[in-house]
């Protein structure tokens, strides 16, 4: 490096990594050290309690179960919201007609691109509360209302949607709608993304493959999806993370958040009643340094495994 | 175009840009919860104050400050503001800061070992454990506000609290939670609709389920309930469990007693719950509390079961000629061991955590609260009794008259039910079992097996810091 570069540099870093060892790390050495504890989260009195609340957590049968939940959502949320987000990108880039200008999107897609983008600007906190008035599961919901007045629906048996437990797939059907708004929420933001790395696909390749007679199908399977293939795989790795949380639609949208008994369970929600209801404050820190382990572990994975040579144009 | 290997070395700014992307994401989903864990290093606190007296029992300090946080709730926080007046009144000097919020515990729970505010109103869906507040010492014994004379009475503050409010606030022998509402639960129905239809709100089950098809030719549910929150069902389910079985059973069910969820009255007290699933008497639909409420006050339903904080709740969208009243709990019948017992008791607990600054100004505080002027203000304004007696002596109200009306006739014992208070995991199980059978998902004898299950797991786990009622 050239002279007095390092120290610009540094002079520059110092006071933001200052602030994130401090908000950031800190908190988080704190709650590695609380959850050697039996702390409460009231009083200053920490008992050291060694590992003992790891060893807990594999004998916790809500745990299990809620680990399930985030395992179910770990799979489906970017399995759908990418499969989703990939199709209303290749519709929106390069599904429309040839023409002299080249491969363009359906008509209208600037628009619809600002319509698809649109959940990414609400909290999430909104879309729980606004997808509650869908599901409403009486003749004012949005969903139950609409299929009553054609009777498909009948008024005395609605759809009971976030308060439903049975089991379709083998996985509470809760967990269905909730899966189904983290995907609307979700597909917009990755619609984008990929679309922005789809144009920067040079459009001689798709030129040069339809002149070679190859169809839409074989377009987007042989040329789009190998290119976006980094994208991906970074799409998924955020994507996990969102399904690792999920605590927010669980918090918002389930009876007694979590339920109905305890059919919507997951890490965080079980970790929020271990540490504010419970008051076993060191036992719930084990659960979020668990989760936090996990996290790390699964995101190294994915990035390993999907590494691979990379094409530069 | 060209075909690079990855290489450490060859970064350009767009892979740079994705991977600082990616790290910064890493820590997202865990950051929240981690850092929820986290405290910081406690503090002295200071509590000397000045020379006491009988209109200054606890030594306010003049020129100081004291914190206190109301819940903004059903019973809203312009009560909260009057007993400000009330008390700045006697103690001009004292500077009160007022907030309020409806997350207690998401803003106060972290600042509880710390810098806690002075007085907490410790209510509503994100409230703080009460047991372990008690069991960490997070809050402070109050018995010296007992003993106190009344702010503008005879006698001490004591005396002039209805009853149930002092067994109420009381965990482990001590006085710790000031509980400001006075609440009394039971079905509520539309007096007028019952008058224009000439019904009698009925007594037992019985005549419920005889009145119930005269309700649904009308087009009208029976009767509806909150699905989300399953502490509102498992008021009544309690309510009816004590009726049948009496006093003791319930008590012995809060002491964890071997096999007292089996005892008898419980379970056919469940059963006339279950049956009223089973006959298709509940509007359908999943609705939480405010879409219930409205669903009862459009006539929808004929009955819905919640406490007197319902007039204030809902009072921007009441009918006009909508007559709100507060009927008892319904009872089983000849066999019943208490069919006369009412569900009421002091709620909205005002606590002092035992680290604030100005106890000595909160503990007067709460003195404001329970005074006959600051009480009268409570009911006019939120429509409920206060726990100080006479509160609702002026008002005219048909809701504040029912209750009332319903507390005279009322004997002394009242129904109260305190497991879901003493363990987290009974409240979480009694909620989750409550809804399942308001749901029809499960048996009034599958409820009684489940609960008895869990409180068995509880009595067995030497972690549990035990506590009795009697």
């Amino acid at each position: 490096m050239r002279h007095g570069v390092a120290r610009f540099v540094t002079g520059f870093l110092a006071l933001p990594v200052a602030l994130y060892l401090f908000y950031v790390v800190w908190p988080f050495a704190q709650a590695a050290g609380y959850s050697l504890t039996s702390w409460g989260g009231y009083s200053d009195k920490q008992d050291f309690v060694g590992l003992d609340n790891y060893i807990r957590l594999f004998s916790d049968e809500l745990i299990r179960k809620a680990f399930w939940h985030n395992v179910f959502f770990l799979v489906t949320v970017p399995l759908f919201t990418i499969a989703l987000a990939l199709f209303l990108a290749f519709l929106l880039n390069v599904g429309g007609r040839e023409d002299r200008a080249g491969i363009r999107g359906i008509f209208g897609s600037g628009f619809y691109k600002v319509i698809f983008f649109f959940p990414q600007v609400l909290s999430l906190v909104v879309i729980a509360v606004m997808w509650q008035q869908i599901y409403r599961s009486d003749g004012q919901g949005l969903v139950n209302g609409l299929l009553m007045k054609i009777g498909l629906v009948d008024a005395d048996n609605p759809i009971a949607f976030t308060a439903d437990p049975e089991p379709f797939l083998g996985v509470p059907a809760v967990l269905w709608w909730l899966l189904l708004i983290a995907v609307w929420s979700g597909a917009g933001f990755y619609m984008v993304l990929f679309s922005a790395a789809m144009q920067s696909i040079p459009k001689d390749i798709y030129e040069a493959a339809i002149l070679d007679g190859a169809s839409r199908f074989h377009t987007f399977f042989r040329i789009t999806l190998p290119l976006l293939r980094d994208t991906i795989s970074v799409a998924w790795v955020y994507l996990g993370f969102i399904a690792l949380d999920m605590y927010a639609l669980v918090f918002v949208m389930t009876p007694s958040q979590g339920g109905p008994n305890h059919a919507s369970e997951i890490f965080a929600s079980v970790l929020n009643f271990t540490a504010f209801q419970k008051g076993q404050f060191g036992y719930a820190c084990a659960m979020g340094v668990s989760l936090a382990i996990f996290t790390i572990l699964l995101a190294a994975l994915q990035l390993r495994i999907t590494r691979r040579e990379r094409i530069e144009y | 175009m060209s075909v690079t290997p990855e290489h450490p070395a060859d970064l350009n700014r767009r892979t740079l840009l994705r991977r600082a992307a990616a790290a910064g994401l890493l820590v997202t989903p865990a950051a929240g919860l981690l850092s929820a864990c986290a405290g910081s290093e406690p503090s002295k606190s200071d509590d000397s104050g000045s020379a006491k007296s009988k209109d200054n029992p606890f030594g306010v300090k003049d020129g100081s400050a004291v914190k206190v946080v109301v819940f903004n709730g059903g019973l809203g926080d312009q009560w909260a503001k009057e007993d400000k007046v009330v008390f700045n009144a006697k103690h001009a000097g004292v500077t009160v800061n007022m907030s309020s919020t409806q997350k207690i515990k998401t803003e106060e729970q972290p600042k509880m070992a710390t810098q806690p505010s002075d007085l907490v109103m410790n209510s509503g869906a994100d409230m703080m454990d009460i047991s372990t507040l008690v069991n960490e010492g997070a809050i402070e014994p109050l018995d010296d506000l007992l003993t106190a004379a009344a702010w503008d009475g005879e006698g001490t503050v004591a005396d002039s609290l209805l009853p149930g409010t002092v067994d109420d606030g009381t965990f482990q022998g001590k006085f710790y939670v000031v509980n400001v509402a006075y609440t009394v639960w039971g079905n509520w129905y539309n007096g007028a609709l019952f008058t224009k239809e000439g019904w009698e709100p009925p007594k037992t089950f019985d005549e419920f389920f005889a009145l119930a098809p005269k309700i649904k030719a009308k087009g009208i549910a029976p009767y509806v309930h909150d699905a989300k929150h399953g502490y509102y069902p498992r008021w009544a389910l309690m309510a009816t469990i004590w009726k049948s079985a009496g006093r003791q059973v319930v008590i012995d069910i809060d002491n964890l007693k071997e096999n007292a969820w089996k005892a008898d009255g419980v379970l056919p007290a469940l059963q006339a719950w279950e049956k009223l699933v089973k006959d298709k008497l509940l509007l359908p639909g999943n609705l939480d509390h405010t879409q219930s409420q409205q669903a009862w006050l459009d006539g929808k339903a004929a009955f819905i079961q919640v406490g007197t904080w319902l007039k204030n709740e809902m009072a921007a969208t009441i009918p006009p000629g909508f007559e709100m009243k507060v009927s008892d709990y319904w009872s089983l019948g000849a066999a019943d061991k208490a069919p006369k017992d009412v569900f009421a008791g002091a709620g909205e607990g005002l606590v002092v955590p035992s680290k604030a600054p100005n106890k000595a100004a909160a503990k007067e505080f709460l003195r404001a609260v329970l005074s006959k002027s600051g009480s009268t203000k409570f009911a006019e304004l939120t429509k409920s009794l206060a726990s100080t007696k006479g509160s609702g002596d002026g008002v005219q109200d048909s809701a504040l008259a029912t209750a009332n009306e319903l507390m005279k006739n009322a004997p002394k014992d009242l129904i109260k039910v305190k497991f879901q208070d003493f363990y987290a995991d009974l409240d979480k199980e009694s909620q989750n079992l409550s809804e399942e059978l308001m749901a029809g998902r499960l048996s009034a004898q599958q409820f009684v097996d489940k609960m008895q299950a869990a409180a068995d797991k509880v009595a067995k786990d030497s972690s549990i810091k035990k506590q009795t009622r009697a």
